[in-house]
């Protein structure tokens, strides 16, 4: 039986081995395979983590199979203690070497927490652009204030130019990401979250939601495509020549739950549209439609905070 | 008459209908089998009603092991599903119905595999080791064995009528709100976790109470076996934490049946609130699993060792950090939520510190086989196993931990892989281990020990062969709870590698099944007549037969240190005197849990399907059985000493 196995189980771990390292190394590796700088710090974290632990965890398997084989019954010529049951310094060891490392990893998880919090715009010198995303059943709506134009399910932006997101949903919880750009923040009716991301690199990225959120959950994805300024603007224009323009009745049709959605570019956007999906959460429904007709002008500007509600 | 239970709450799809009918006829079988043999009056008097605390503990395995099949069932369709749902194909699974399955698993498998397991070994081993009779309540525990029962029952009783939640096995609101899930599925999914939660809550505070007050004189708390000490941290993170649960239910069950906002998004409601409560319940619960489980490694490194365990005292104080460390890590859960960087940063600080005396009880184990004689028993490779495998498990835990890098691993596979490393090379390996282990104490046979090799080997092998491409997956950014997957992405060959692994884990669950009927069959050549089966026990509960006498022990043991049996086998403390007997005080049989238990049943169906008068009926013959137990004033009597000494010369 021995025989067999043994080979068998070698046999397996290296095929296995090969066939990953293989696939590894042909794939998009994802978040290690990072585009922009957000990414790219998130990565180099991860790895220095994984460094930092591997200090006790290479130990622990080497005496593993070293205690394992050595003090096997088979093995009479080993020392045997049978009530060597304490020993001072070495439990001191460790108790204080796992201690010191993750002294470092906390540290480090102090400053990187505040360094790479998604609400924290980045630092540039390039006037960054504002996209507000809002997750629906089931797609991306993206709405770009400054442009006042609208697209579904692909949002794209220069190169090089610091996005600041603002997110939220007119659906159950979502979680808004693109992996080789940066981590993921939550999509949360009636309320906004912020991710700032840059792209460093021209391509078309993967974006999804990552937080289940119903039935046509698989299909809510989105491309994020980064071009330089000029294919930005040409395709601002672009989008503004769409017959179609997001009025709220157009919102309100589009926000019904619908699965996999075509990329579909709106020209213009109903003013304040945002702060509206966020805001009729924040009253009743029937009263928000009341107010809505007496005063056609009522938007962000009047929006109250709510504790808890920007967090 | 029947709320909104209509004919239309029949199984219509094809696989649903198959599998309604395979829980019919197994249903049906077992009933034939019991009328068969006539076995019914002993199924009730010996089992169906008995609130001794071995007995009710092999009911809860055996619950558990029934369940274990649908939760691994529900794991192979979901793999199956993501191997063929790529591109143009959809699969078999519409989301409809695959979105079922991955909640049901999630549920299935901490409530109604991990949970039962639990309270089942508790229940069979910990009387005996701290040398009492039973537990502090065994009528409480009779009925925490039914309300679980009850709860498993709703869960599969949703498959044939209605649906089960679509939700994620936690029911995040809004989705899990009457907006988004109409449906009764979240319904079930709230009443049937409301009785495993009672019924665990009610676990937690008779082996708190067990462990605080029926000690045996001389066990002093620094002489409990480790096993005791990871029970009683476990049960203390049971009392507080239930509640909690129980309470987030309560309030989305309100929004669900009354109107209410709680957790809606509009009218003030706060979903973020639920996230946060159930997470006050859901880490800790991490931690009530897999406690137990170090006890368990704890007892088995040092019988197969044959060494004392090292660093007794600092294991004490890494279970009690453990314990209190992980009421104070919730946030982690939700580092994505944008609680904010000083806040985020605590809670992630805060769980890497549990790093630290998890690696102390690594290295007091590893320092336990040190210098010792050790013997390869199926338990010890679960335990050489489960070091291995759980040792990543926490290295990626801990990679979790840091909120920065949690922003790119939520979510993702990566998650997936992480927490199946610890739940099954922590929990699952652990509970095996001990399984085994105590077999031969609950059942006065071993278990086959070629069997229970192989099957350890499939399963470590299969754990790998499927987690592995999973943490990749998830590195490549695909994210949990996918029903279709785009050809683009390419995942698909290591899906199928995934998959694969599945079916190797399935090897070893088929061994295990194996390794029972192998063993009752060869149970002659089995025996342990001893009591001491592995002859290396140590503590309490090898020092009686097995398996032992309903009452445990004919006279109660005084121990003088922490390896009381090992003391006595080696005269350094008297034995128990021999043919010298007492009247012995135990608790009656009852059938009123059983009937509380099913009375719940029927009540929550209704809650289910708002059949409000038959809720409201099964409300007050609950309060009814309640009252007749509670005016019952016989519920104990006493085992006459010459009874006694007849069983104890029968057992000599």
């Amino acid at each position: 039986m021995k025989k067999v196995f043994i080979p068998l189980l070698a046999a397996l771990v290296l095929g296995l081995g090969t066939f990953l390292g293989s696939y590894i190394s042909t794939h998009n590796m994802g978040i290690f395979n990072p585009k922009g700088s957000i990414a790219a710090s998130e990565m180099n974290l991860i790895m220095t983590a994984i460094g930092l632990m591997l200090i006790v965890v290479i130990p622990v398997f080497i005496m593993l199979a070293t205690f394992a084989w050595r003090y096997r019954a088979g093995n009479t010529k080993a020392k045997y203690t049978p009530d060597w049951h304490e020993n001072k310094t070495l439990e001191i060891i460790w108790w204080t070497i796992p201690g010191i490392i993750i002294t470092i990893l906390a540290t480090i998880t102090w400053t990187s927490s505040h360094t790479l919090d998604p609400f924290k715009p980045l630092d540039s010198s390039v006037k960054p652009i504002t996209i507000q995303a809002v997750a629906l059943d089931w797609k991306w709506l993206f709405i770009y204030p400054e442009q006042n134009i609208a697209s579904v399910n692909l949002v794209q932006f220069p190169v090089g130019t610091p996005v600041n997101f603002q997110i939220t949903a007119d659906a159950p919880m979502n979680s808004f990401w693109i992996p080789q750009l940066a981590g993921q923040i939550y999509a949360m009716a009636g309320m906004s979250t912020k991710l700032h991301l840059v792209a460093d690199e021209a391509g078309d990225y993967r974006g999804m939601s990552s937080n289940y959120s119903g039935f046509g959950f698989s299909g809510m994805k989105f491309i994020a495509r980064a071009t330089s300024q000029e294919e930005f603007d040409q395709w601002v224009n672009l989008v503004r020549q769409s017959p179609v323009s997001l009025s709220s009745e157009e919102y309100a049709e589009l926000a019904q739950k619908s699965r996999e959605n075509p990329v579909t570019y709106y020209s213009s956007v109903a003013k304040d549209l945002y702060g509206e999906i966020i805001m009729k959460f924040m009253m009743p429904a029937g009263e928000h439609l009341q107010k809505k007709a007496e005063d056609p002008s009522h938007g962000a500007s009047s929006m109250p905070v709510m504790p808890g509600m920007v967090m | 008459m029947l709320g909104n239970l209509t004919t239309a709450a029949l199984p219509q799809d094809h696989i649903v209908i198959t599998a309604s009918i395979f829980m019919g006829i197994s249903a049906v079988g077992v009933i034939a089998l019991i009328t068969y043999f006539k076995r019914w009056k002993w199924l009730w008097t010996e089992w169906l009603t008995s609130v001794d605390h071995k007995k009710i503990g092999i009911m809860y395995i055996i619950l558990a092991f029934v369940m274990i099949v649908r939760g691994f069932a529900d794991a192979v369709m979901m793999r199956l599903q993501q191997i063929l749902s790529v591109g143009d194909s959809y699969g078999y699974l519409p989301p409809e119905h695959y979105d079922q399955i991955f909640t049901a698993h999630g549920v299935t498998m901490i409530f109604f595999v991990a949970m039962p397991l639990l309270v089942g070994l508790v229940n069979v081993v910990l009387p005996l080791q701290i040398g009492a009779r039973d537990v502090a309540y065994p009528f409480l525990n009779s009925l925490s064995l039914w309300l679980t029962v009850a709860g498993a029952a709703l869960v599969n009783v949703s498959l044939v009528i209605g649906e089960f939640a679509a939700t994620g096995w936690l029911s995040y609101p809004p989705l899990s709100g009457i907006t988004f899930s109409p449906g009764v599925g979240v319904d079930y999914y709230i009443w049937a976790l409301q009785l495993s939660g009672a019924a665990s809550l009610l676990a937690g505070i008779n082996f708190f109470a067990t462990i605080i007050m029926m000690r045996c004189p001389g066990m002093t708390l620094m002489r409990m076996p480790v096993f005791v000490w990871t029970v009683l941290g476990s049960m203390a993170l049971v009392i507080i934490t239930f509640p909690i649960f129980t309470a987030s239910l309560a309030m989305l069950s309100l929004d669900r049946m009354m109107g209410m906002h709680f957790f809606t998004a509009d009218f003030g409601g706060n979903a973020m609130m639920y996230v946060n409560l159930i997470w006050a319940w859901g880490h800790p619960e991490v931690y009530i699993l897999v406690l137990p489980a170090f006890g368990i490694f704890s007892e088995v490194v040092s019988t197969f060792a044959r060494k004392r365990l090292f660093g007794y005292t600092t294991m004490i104080w890494a279970v009690m950090a453990i314990t209190f460390l992980s009421f104070v890590v919730w946030v982690h859960h939700f580092f994505t939520m944008g609680a904010g960087a000083n806040v985020n940063a605590f809670f992630g600080i805060m769980t890497m510190i549990i790093a630290i005396p998890t690696g102390v009880k690594v290295f007091n184990w590893l320092f336990t086989m040190f210098r010792g004689r050790i013997t390869f028993a199926s338990p010890m490779l679960w335990l050489v196993g489960f070091i291995f495998t759980f040792t990543i498990g926490g290295m990626t835990g801990v990679l979790l931990s840091v909120p920065a890098a949690d922003f790119q691993l939520h979510n993702s596979l990566f998650l997936i892989a992480h927490f199946h490393n610890t739940i099954i090379g922590g929990v699952v390996f652990g509970y095996f281990a001990g399984i085994t282990y105590w077999f031969p104490k609950a059942f006065g046979f071993k278990l086959n020990e070629k069997l229970g090799k192989a099957a350890f080997w499939a399963w470590i092998i299969g754990f790998f062969v499927t987690f592995i491409p999973l943490y990749i997956l998830g590195l490549m950014g695909m994210t949990r709870r996918l029903s279709h997957i785009d050809a683009a992405s390419d995942w698909q060959p290591l899906l199928i590698v995934a998959g694969v692994g599945v079916l190797i884990i399935a090897v070893g669950v088929v061994l295990q099944i194996l390794q029972f009927i192998v063993s009752v069959r060869d149970r002659k050549h089995n025996m342990d007549t001893t009591g001491d089966a592995w002859g290396e026990g140590r503590t309490l509960e090898w020092s009686t037969s097995s398996p032992p006498p309903f009452y445990n022990f004919a006279t109660i043991p005084t121990v003088h240190g922490r390896h009381a049996f090992w003391d006595m086998k080696h005269g350094e403390s008297s034995e128990p005197k021999s043919g010298h007997y007492e009247d012995i005080h135990m608790p009656k049989s009852t059938g009123i849990g059983f009937y509380i238990g099913g009375v719940s049943f029927v009540m929550c169906f209704a809650l289910v399907w708002h059949i409000w008068w038959l809720a409201a009926l099964g409300l007050a013959a609950i309060i009814t059985l309640a009252m007749i137990r509670s005016f019952d004033y016989e519920t104990e009597y006493f085992v006459p000493k010459e009874e006694v000494a007849k069983i104890e010369a029968a057992r000599a």
